[in-house]
């Protein structure tokens, strides 16, 4: 009896301190095994030669850190996809301005807008497989609308996604189109809080135009701006469904990225390089912690500023 | 040879009992997972199993039908986490990470010096042999070789090449005409691998083949730069249609239908979508290979489907008559003839369909192959080298001028394979 009320009392003292953590538990845990622990699991296997069949212990061999040397020193298609990472990072930020643009021509109250916003939204919805394949067909060098288009105003034909110099902005493209949707999605919620107040004072002071945007529109729209960069980063160094469904990572594997290359090498038709393919997983890990370490930086100072 | 198996009538419930003679009905389950997702294939399959049911009717068969390609990634999660009792693959090299592994279940028993299967299949057993012992039994082979549109042709004034001049100055006539020579679809590297096959097959012969199949004969070589060289006349020429880096093999075949070229170098596989598209059996002929190098024997690619037991199955005698039933003469005769597969059976008492097709294949695989008969590319050489070798085909075929480049990488990869 005695001690269920030292106990009650301990609780009730800590009830603030403890309830938020018992409210965490299990998401923390999940979030260790599916998250953190794949993680450092990674991080062993990367050390091994093992083909991914078969129990690590009994069929993998330690290599140390082998498998790291290869990938820096002597492998030309880790280059390539590194570069195309790159390619994926700054020419995804695109869908930003883009997703603004429409958002800002479409906030405005005519009749059947909503139509026309969901019509632009659309291409988020849809699954990216729908997407990669409307634009293989797009880029078809015999019947696509593509080349029909380009030959219009006078340019040769041309096979985007069969030309190793092109494949890769070709998927791009194909990837700004939902891309800008989500952006599009997040300027027009964030356009719904800019302050009309704020406008009119704007207005009454005579700012017009660009000088309206930059200076009184976009300063407003800045958490919508850092989540639309957040995810579009994420969303580039997670590009991985366009290309298998698009190019299969070819030409020549002219069009692979990080992702995909991991995939090939170690759970493909071919591929029973596991350590390997985690060794890749680790450098592709690295380079998002770069952003997300980041991201998260950022949050945290913005939460101080508000908070105090 | 064929009246001998027509005589050979076996009943079908004779063959289950005899291949489980423990209890004569089987019962319990049986869990089979197939890669045989076109409509054709499927419906075979499907029709087979139905009757083994019929022959069976106590037992629980559950059949999964995967997607071909979605298959090739899927066997490894199967195989270890949840496993069926039957499934197929491939033979020879394909099979090997998985044997290695511990992953099929070891089937020597059945193919035992004087039970049927060992005299009835004896001619693919080495292609199920991993350390001297069997992995599986196959169900189903085909030939490779050139099918080509005999009236064109004919309108040119052609006639099946013997050899290499003859396919080179056919090819000229053929682009004269403003037709191509040959389509491909090489999205998926392994068509161009057909190609590399055949000319160095014919180029440096069979035992080449496979020394290089077995790495021991550096890519940088002379004799391989051989066979690209010989490879390379019919790019430049212009005997392959555009753009083939980015179609699938069934894009490519519009191509042959509607006249914009002349042949293709596919197994026979490639017959049933050609007729439905619309070609007659006047119009679409099919020729071996020819000769490059004179006096080297003829090989040919002859890829054989398996089925396997799961090491991890849980009904194993189940699964072993099912082995044994999918093997026998009777099922091997109806699974391959046209109408279903349109294939070559693999057990010698069955018959050979009555398609023009399978004859000439049958005919030149058993009497005018005498080099050997290889898997196919993908299956002789092991998966890394075959994957890094077929990037560099498809490149080679865009650009043959990259050879020195892409025969130096290939090279780093079979110092790093074997």
């Amino acid at each position: 009896m005695n001690t269920t009320l030292v106990k009650q009392n301990w609780y009730k003292r800590n009830e603030i301190a403890i309830t938020p953590w018992l409210f965490l538990v299990p998401g923390l845990i999940m979030f260790a095994i599916y998250v953190v622990f794949p993680i450092f699991q990674s991080f062993r296997i990367s050390l091994f030669k093992w083909d991914g069949l078969g129990s690590l212990a009994t069929h993998g061999e330690y290599i140390g850190m082998a498998n790291y040397e290869k990938l820096l020193t002597r492998d030309r298609s880790f280059n390539i996809s590194l570069w195309n990472n790159l390619k994926w990072l700054v020419f995804y930020l695109a869908s930003i301005p883009a997703g603004l643009f429409i958002a800002l021509f479409l906030n405005q109250t005519v009749r059947g807008i909503r139509l026309y916003k969901s019509l632009f939204f659309f291409p988020f919805v849809i699954s990216q497989i729908v997407v990669g394949l409307v634009f293989t067909w797009f880029y078809d060098p015999q019947y696509g609308l593509f080349n029909g288009i380009i030959g219009f105003v006078g340019f040769k034909p041309l096979n985007v996604l069969g030309d190793p110099t092109l494949s890769t902005y070709g998927v791009i493209a194909a990837g700004l189109w939902p891309q800008t949707a989500y952006c599009m999605i997040l300027y027009l919620t964030g356009l719904n809080s800019v302050d009309p107040e704020q406008t009119e004072a704007a207005r009454l002071d005579g700012a017009k135009g660009i000088k309206m945007l930059w200076h009184v529109i976009l300063p407003q729209l800045r958490p919508a701006t850092f989540i639309a960069f957040v995810v579009t980063v994420i969303g580039s160094l997670r590009s991985f469904d366009l290309i298998s469904i698009m190019t299969n990572g070819g030409p020549f594997g002219s069009s692979r990225v990080l992702s995909f290359y991991m995939f090939e090498k170690s759970l493909s038709e071919y591929g029973f390089k596991m350590g390997y393919g985690a060794a890749i997983a680790v450098i592709l890990f690295l380079i998002m912690m770069v952003f997300i370490g980041y991201f998260l930086w950022r949050m945290y100072q913005d939460e101080k500023a508000t908070n105090g | 040879m064929r009246s001998v198996l027509k005589a050979t009538a076996v009943s079908l419930a004779t063959i289950v009992a005899l291949a489980a003679p423990a209890s004569a009905e089987l019962t319990g389950n049986l869990k089979i997972n197939l890669d045989t997702s076109n409509p054709a294939p499927r419906a075979t399959m499907e029709a087979l199993i139905a009757k083994f049911q019929a022959a069976n009717p106590a037992l629980n068969i559950t059949t999964n039908v995967i997607d071909r390609e979605a298959y090739k990634t899927q066997i490894r999660n199967f195989l270890s986490a949840d496993a069926p009792d039957v499934l197929t693959w491939y033979a020879a090299n394909r099979m090997k990470p998985y044997v290695e592994a511990g992953l099929l279940e070891d089937v020597s028993d059945m193919w035992a010096d004087g039970t049927d299967i060992a005299k009835e299949l004896a001619s693919t057993k080495g292609a199920l042999t991993v350390d001297g012992k069997q992995w599986g039994v196959p169900y189903t082979y085909y030939q490779w070789g050139i099918y080509y549109r005999k009236d064109i042709y004919q309108e040119l004034g052609l006639s099946e090449p013997s050899n290499f001049d003859d396919m080179l100055s056919n090819c000229e006539a053929m682009i004269a005409s403003g037709r191509k020579c040959y389509t491909i679809g090489n999205k998926w590297l392994w068509t161009g691998a057909g190609w590399f096959d055949y000319l160095n097959l014919r180029t440096n012969g069979f035992n080449f083949h496979m020394q290089m199949a077995a790495g021991e004969i550096e890519w940088t070589d002379p004799r391989v730069r051989e066979t690209f060289a010989n490879w390379g006349k019919l790019i430049r020429m212009g005997a392959f249609i555009d753009d083939n880096q980015n179609k699938d093999w069934q894009q490519s075949l519009p191509f042959m239908i509607d006249g914009s070229a002349g042949a293709i170098l596919m197994g026979n596989f490639a017959v049933s979508p050609l007729r439905e598209g619309g070609l007659t059996d006047d119009q679409l002929d099919f020729h071996q290979f020819p000769a490059i190098t004179a006096g080297i024997a003829m090989a040919e690619d002859a890829p054989t489907d398996t089925f396997h037991i799961a090491a991890n199955a849980k009904n194993k005698d189940n699964a072993r008559a099912f082995l044994a039933y999918i093997v026998s003469a009777d099922a091997q005769t109806e699974m391959n003839n046209g109408a279903n597969l349109g294939q070559l059976p693999v057990n010698s008492k069955a018959s050979v369909d009555d398609d023009k097709f399978l004859n000439k294949g049958f005919e030149m695989l058993s009497s005018n192959s005498p080099g050997g008969v290889a898997q196919f590319f993908d299956r002789d050489f092991p998966a890394e080298m075959a994957q890094a070798a077929m990037e560099g085909f498809q490149e080679f075929m865009i650009y043959p001028d990259n050879l020195d480049d892409i025969l130096d990488r290939i090279e780093g990869v079979r110092k790093e394979v074997y």
